[in-house]
């Protein structure tokens, strides 16, 4: 059968970001697949030259409100590096903890307001508010959780205060303590009632290998905060060479640069995070895995959003251990830092290249910067987790349209969309993004 | 009576204010009870052209930017700017203490001609701006504040005077007397002095004051011996576009 369909949405709906979806077939051949990336260049790395290594922080958290405790943590480890200074033991089990509430949050967000409205069929969660309250409810109550530990934590989820190069401006009392404890563990009932409803939902059926790469360690850790870099082709490397890994490439339809690895793509994120690290997730985050019957390697991309899950159960259960923890043997609140501009000089200046390799939410994070003798910075550079999986997103539904092209142009477009929201893009951060339109049918 | 329709937009910016909307939690749907949100693609997958309010995030950065806020301007009978990126340029702003061009090639190399970009500009300095909820990201509970006076067709005044005020409210020791600057001094209020309660220094994300007590910010600095490029730098993190101001939004932004 010839079959023309010309596929174009235009600023997609319901993720992070600006960015179009075109697809183009015409006589039953594919000819061109793209995902565009319309949103405005802000210019980050540019604008962090000449900018005190002590303010890196607090501007690159600005590149996303998303993900701002998963930059925050990237750029503070990248400014550690380059200034030669070792956090502490304490500050390191907070930032875990952070990044922690960070995945739990977004995960949430992402599967419960973005991608559940495809699997219950309608646009948004707003007609689920008549159809599904208990649902919507769940998900909001779930989602400001986490935003509560958050403020607990480090002032506010969007942007955090406390959390700065050095350690952390104010550290959590005991009775911060508990009630982040009470929250946590508050919110398991949710988590199985997120759980029942996940074995409901039907994903769709396409699978396509492609490498997968990510944080790797040689210890039981999970590794969230710091290790290698690593693939599920083989690669392993340390992070100072995340150059190699990424080979960055700039395509005109796109604010956000792509990138490859061995093969022609590669795929970071939850999934990712899955198929490499999957045997070192908290006993009750595999329980899950077996009970939602995922077993590395997983391929299809959709299931992303069922890693998210796994990965939820693993947050907050470590996040209870860490909290227990801490209580059990006080908190050292001499490590309080105020550092502003380091006018007095708390953390001392040398020059150096550091380079940050984080885990967030959507996938490796790389910062690095350059700095001069004095903190200033004179280069930077920042490779977001949704920039790097631009090209296999594109491959993905390259693969994908001929399987499907029996289809009507509706279900098309809606597979379409959904491929693209599973990995969770976030198009501020890689720049911005999705849209997808029909034509000439 | 009809629910008002309102519309969220987003223009360069990191959606973070957008997502503040999701952490009302439960309290959301009661928000949600009093009006009609018919656009917000961040969230929602629903579209709708015909709007009474249009809240916008984001700084205008492109042509394109300027076409297109225009046009949500002859639609909506209220805009308000939210956000920082959105009321004073914000983040966005520290890319008009560069080159344009020179910035461009320094992100995107020899394929620069790719992408076009203007200089940072709030929404003010292009369209008329009915409200302003200040902050980076935006305060929960001024936001509120806005959106009711908005629907009510009520006067919104934001405050005028200096963070320090809130913060002396709280308690917190003066950043000044541990020897740190602080933008405190020379911002405005209605933060409830966040950054500052959480052990950080004000940096300046609601915007400046109208009347700021410029002497008494030098005294300061020069009893602390701190250097005036440091402030001016920091001032310029957020406020570098105030400078294309050809006259400050009527009273920072309000009218009923």
């Amino acid at each position: 059968m010839s079959k023309n369909i010309k596929v174009n949405v235009e600023y997609l709906t319901r993720v992070e970001g600006h960015g179009n979806i075109v697809v183009n077939v015409k006589n039953g051949k594919l000819e061109e697949c793209r995902l565009d990336i319309v949103e405005s260049p802000r210019f980050f790395e540019g604008m962090l030259r000449g900018r005190s290594i002590f303010e890196a922080q607090h501007i690159t958290s600005r590149i996303c409100g998303i993900c701002a405790c998963g930059h925050t943590l990237a750029s503070i480890q990248a400014a550690e590096d380059a200034l030669g200074f070792i956090p502490s033991e304490q500050t390191i089990k907070l930032r875990k903890f952070l990044l922690h509430m960070e995945n739990l949050d977004s995960h949430i967000l992402h599967i419960y307001l973005l991608v559940a409205p495809d699997l219950l069929g309608v646009k948004s969660f707003l007609p689920l508010i008549e159809t599904h309250n208990t649902v919507v409810r769940r998900a909001l109550r779930m989602k400001k959780e986490c935003n509560d530990v958050c403020d607990i934590l480090v002032g506010r989820h969007v942007h955090p205060i406390s959390c700065i190069v050095g350690g952390f401006t104010k550290l959590p009392r005991e009775k911060d303590i508990d009630r982040m404890l009470n929250i946590l563990i508050g919110l398991r009932p949710d988590m199985e009632a997120t759980l029942e409803l996940a074995k409901t939902f039907k994903f769709p059926q396409f699978n396509r290998e492609t490498e997968y790469v990510g944080l790797v360690n040689d210890s039981d850790e999970y590794p969230m905060l710091s290790g290698d870099l690593g693939s599920t082709d083989g690669l392993r490397m340390i992070k100072k060479d995340y150059r190699k890994l990424t080979n960055e490439f700039v395509v005109s339809h796109s604010s956000a640069k792509h990138t490859k690895a061995t093969r022609q793509s590669y795929a970071v994120g939850a999934l990712a995070r899955f198929n490499l690290n999957q045997h070192k997730l908290h006993p009750k985050a595999k329980e899950v895995a077996l009970l939602l019957g995922m077993k590395p390697i997983v391929s299809n991309p959709y299931l992303n959003t069922v890693a998210q899950l796994i990965e939820c159960v693993h947050s907050l259960e470590e996040s209870i251990e860490i909290l227990q923890g801490l209580k059990e043997i006080g908190v050292d609140y001499s490590q309080e830092i105020v550092v502003g501009l380091n006018e007095l000089g708390t953390i001392p200046v040398k020059a150096g290249i550091g380079i940050g390799a984080v885990e967030v939410p959507r996938g490796i994070l790389f910062h690095e910067y350059e700095i001069d003798n004095k903190g200033k910075i004179i280069n930077a550079n920042c490779i977001i987790p949704t920039g790097q999986n631009l090209n296999n997103i594109e491959l993905d539904m390259a693969a994908l349209v001929p399987q499907i092209l029996d289809k009507s142009q509706e279900e098309i477009t809606l597979l379409m969309e959904m491929l693209v929201r599973a990995y969770d893009p976030c198009i501020s951060c890689s720049a911005h993004f999705l849209n997808v339109k029909f034509v000439g049918r | 009576m009809r629910k008002p329709k309102v519309a969220f937009f987003d223009f360069s910016s990191c959606e973070g204010c957008q997502l503040q909307v999701a952490n009302f939690g439960e309290a959301l749907l009661d928000i949600l009870g009093l009006i009609d949100v018919v656009m917000f693609r961040e969230a929602i997958s629903e579209k709708s052209d015909d709007y009474d309010v249009a809240i916008i995030e984001g700084s205008i950065t492109t042509s394109h930017d300027i076409e297109r806020i225009k046009q949500i301007r002859a639609t909506a009978k209220v805009l308000i700017a939210y956000g920082a990126c959105a009321t004073i340029g914000g983040i966005n702003g520290m890319k008009n203490n560069f080159d344009l061009e020179d910035i461009k090639k320094y992100v995107y190399k020899d394929d620069a001609k790719y992408f076009e970009s203007i200089p940072t500009h709030p929404l003010h300095q292009v369209v008329k701006v009915d409200y302003f909820v200040h902050g980076c990201p935006v305060y929960q509970p001024e936001f509120v504040k806005v959106l009711k006076c908005a629907l009510a067709g009520l006067l919104y005044t934001v405050p005028d005077y200096a963070v320090c005020t809130e913060c002396r409210f709280n308690e917190n020791v003066c950043m000044y007397d541990k020897g740190i600057t602080c933008m405190g001094p020379v911002t405005r209020a209605g933060c409830n002095s966040w950054c500052v309660n959480n052990g950080n220094i004000c940096y300046g994300c609601r915007g400046m004051l109208s009347n700021p007590a410029q002497e008494g910010q030098m005294d300061i600095l020069k009893k602390h011996n701190i250097a005036l490029d440091w402030v001016q730098n920091k001032m310029n993190m957020y406020n570098k576009p105030r400078e294309l101001d050809t006259e400050p939004p009527a009273n920072n932004g309000h009218i009923g």
